[in-house]
């Protein structure tokens, strides 16, 4: 009997040499004669242990990892196509490592186990019960289930996401659009990604579900041209799901209509901004809309439009088929269900850990990334992508969920955490907050497009020891006027991380010599 | 890796970019999937490309022009044989990326948004390739690469600069 051995292939994996492990894993099959039945899989998110490649046994999947194209001829040798667990990179059933065990997977409950594009993996494990269930339901039905389920928009601004349904719902009969935000810019931030490489058809049910719900036709997926491989499959998963039924006309012989397009943006990290997203799709340059309207009310094409990000459609399958209290059953205070956190930078074991809200920084930094890569101590966390807090130790013990963060001025976000040892020079950071926002502010006010190239000088002339006190005072008056009066979080959040490394850090903003101020110019 | 696709794929003609205009000026919004197509094709947007979009997609030169400037990703110069993305964003500078940013412009003796005199290089910014945990990460045409040292980063030009010998 053949043996089933998978290599993930998501974007991770991938770059640690996920490809030339399954070539060599193929030579050495060959060259033993063994029958292979090799699975590009999508990754469990485990980033640590990547390449992690696992076996079919009686007993269920067992791991190995982290796997080098140098290992693969000592694991065969080791036993690997029998599943043995003796070699140095053994890890047991997969289901069974710590990591993996400890999580609360109600959205990524697939990613890692089927092959990303396999409709027969993806209905295997409850794929597209609740598109059936919404079917089955009228409009409102739908609606009211997510409302249930208290879930908040994942991409950061935490909006009720069935309370915006109901207004796109509510607006008159007409062309109506559901706009999928996939333009995950934020450092730190992986997790729309890994629903797009390695669970496609999750994302793909849920903006079919909100386009029944709100009387939507047609669908875009905003993708950022940063992920050509998610691109890949989701090209690929659309022409599938279309073939299969389950997108186009007529979805599963209801009658219903929902088409579905995957539109690429172009670098611009402000279009991660929901206005300035749909300027995007219309074919502009991506410039912020003053709200109202509202997209909901006037969106793209001037119609009504439904923008969620990735992560708000794909925990909109489970809604249906579990229904939303099993959601809701989830989390703490008003932040309901589970939140995909997603462990990066400086950390020995990042990957992706969903929890439900309530958890800790500690407990996340620790007890699953095991501290720094560098094996030095933590001294900033920044949580939220670039325009999040730097938080010091102080606030690592806080419960996770929007409110408690909003009160000290924390920023969930999009669920990024990412960790630096006490090697950085959080002046350095201060600035490259400035000089982001200077790089990608769209323009269209003046606090965001003067105020950023402002701030990096200001904080310039203070590391050059030039008037520090005053310029200090400066600084804090420009943040202060970029948070009051940008257009959008670009312009308004921007000054967030140059206000908690001044809040918190202050000792590492003061003058120093100039020859090494400064970072590097682009 | 299989994806691999040097960016620079043809010597471009009137007639080749009127086709991939007219190819994709029907959509809605056909702005973007437009300049795409042309820069997957050719490698870089020509300045003849502008006036033709212009009067397919009923909109002034200016307004054309100003879109391909907003966005980053677009290029208006033919890129080197390979364009090198180094992240600059903040998970990558917490495990060494301004080391390995200022080790690859000393390396290829170019600045950003530059091309080495052979055409071997472009070296390109990048604010996020969604490789956060396996940082730094960098981006050659379409294949990413994570946890890469100043020592990596050498070999990996040394074998593009290899393959390019071998093709030639």
């Amino acid at each position: 009997m053949a043996i089933t051995l998978y290599v993930p292939r998501d974007t991770t994996a991938r770059a640690l040499g996920a490809d030339r492990v399954a070539a060599r894993i193929e030579r050495g099959a060959r060259a033993r004669d063994v029958a292979l039945n090799l699975v590009r899989n999508g990754s469990r998110g485990l980033f640590y242990l990547e390449p992690l490649i696992e076996v079919d046994t009686p007993e269920g999947r067992v791991a190995y990892g982290p796997v080098t194209p140098g290992d693969v001829d000592a694991l065969i040798e080791a036993g690997l196509f029998e599943g043995r667990q003796d070699h140095a990179l053994s890890l047991g059933l997969t289901e069974e490592i710590k990591y993996l065990k400890r999580q609360q997977r109600l959205t990524f409950s697939r990613i890692g186990i089927t092959d990303p594009v396999s409709l027969e993996d993806y209905t295997a494990l409850r794929g597209f019960e609740g598109l059936k269930k919404a079917l089955s339901l009228d409009s409102q039905a739908v609606v009211d289930e997510v409302k249930t389920s208290g879930l908040r928009g994942r991409g950061g601004a935490a909006f009720p996401t069935g309370i915006k349904w109901q207004t796109v719902h509510d607006q008159p009969p007409g062309e109506k659009y559901v706009v999928c935000n996939a333009d995950e810019g934020d450092s730190g931030t992986f997790a729309d990604r890994l629903v797009m490489e390695c669970d496609p058809y999750m994302l793909i049910e849920g903006m079919t579900i909100a386009g029944l719900a709100t009387g939507a036709d047609q669908g875009y997926i905003y993708l950022r041209s940063e992920y050509p491989l998610a691109h890949d499959i989701l090209d690929e998963a659309i022409e599938r799901a279309v073939a299969a039924g389950y997108l186009g006309d007529n979805i599963l012989g209801s009658g219903r209509t929902f088409h579905l397009e995957v539109r690429l943006g172009a670098g611009a990290y402000i279009c991660g901004e929901e206005t300035s997203l749909l300027e995007s799709l219309e074919g502009k340059r991506g410039l912020v809309r003053a709200k109202p309207p509202l997209p909901a009310i006037e969106g793209l094409f001037g119609r009504p439009t439904v923008v969620n990000n990735v992560l708000s459609l794909a925990a909109v399958p489970f809604i249906l088929d579990q229904g939303g209290q099993a959601y809701a059953d989830y989390g703490l205070g008003r932040s309901r269900g589970t939140l995909a956190i997603q462990l990066a930078g400086n950390v020995k074991r990042g990957g992706l850990v969903e929890l439900a809200f309530g958890t800790s920084l500690s407990e996340l930094m620790e007890g699953f990334g095991g501290g720094t890569l560098s094996g030095r101590p933590l001294k900033a966390v920044q949580v939220g992508g670039p325009l999040g807090a730097y938080l010091p130790q102080s606030q690592w013990d806080n419960p996770i969920d929007y409110e408690g963060f909003a009160a000290f001025g924390g920023v969930v976000g999009h669920g990024g955490v990412v960790m630096f040892d006490d090697s950085v020079d959080m002046g350095d950071q201060a600035r490259f907050a400035m000089e982001f926002c200077s790089v990608e502010s769209c323009g269209k006010c003046t606090p965001c497009r003067i105020g950023a190239v402002r701030g990096v000088e200001v904080i310039d002339r203070i590391r050059a020891g030039e008037s520090a006190d005053k310029n200090l005072v400066l600084l804090t008056e420009l943040c202060e006027t970029m948070v009051d009066g940008s257009l959008c979080a670009m312009g308004g959040m921007a000054p967030f991380p140059v206000q908690s490394v001044m809040q918190h850090f202050p000792d590492d903003l003061t003058p120093r010599q100039a020859a090494t101020a400064g970072g590097t110019t682009c | 890796m299989s994806q691999t696709h040097s960016p620079v794929a043809d010597a471009w003609t009137p007639a080749q970019l009127q086709a991939v205009i007219d190819a994709h000026s029907r959509m809605p919004g056909a702005m973007l999937p437009t300049l795409h197509a042309i820069q997957d094709r050719f490698g870089f947007i020509p300045d003849a490309a502008v006036p033709m979009i212009a009067e397919a997609l009923r909109h002034t030169r200016a307004e054309v022009h100003g879109i391909i400037s907003f966005y980053h990703h677009f290029r208006t110069h033919p890129p080197g044989r390979s364009v090198i993305q180094i992240c600059r964003a903040e998970a990558c500078q917490s495990v060494g990326s301004r080391q390995l940013e200022a080790h690859a412009r000393k390396a290829l003796g170019i600045d950003y948004h530059q091309t080495t005199p052979d055409h071997e290089f472009t070296l390109e910014p990048v604010y996020c390739l969604g490789n956060c945990a396996c940082g730094p990460s960098v981006r050659v045409n379409d294949d990413v690469y994570g946890r890469m040292s100043p020592e990596q980063f050498d070999q990996l030009t040394d074998e593009l600069s290899a393959t390019v010998v071998e093709v030639k």
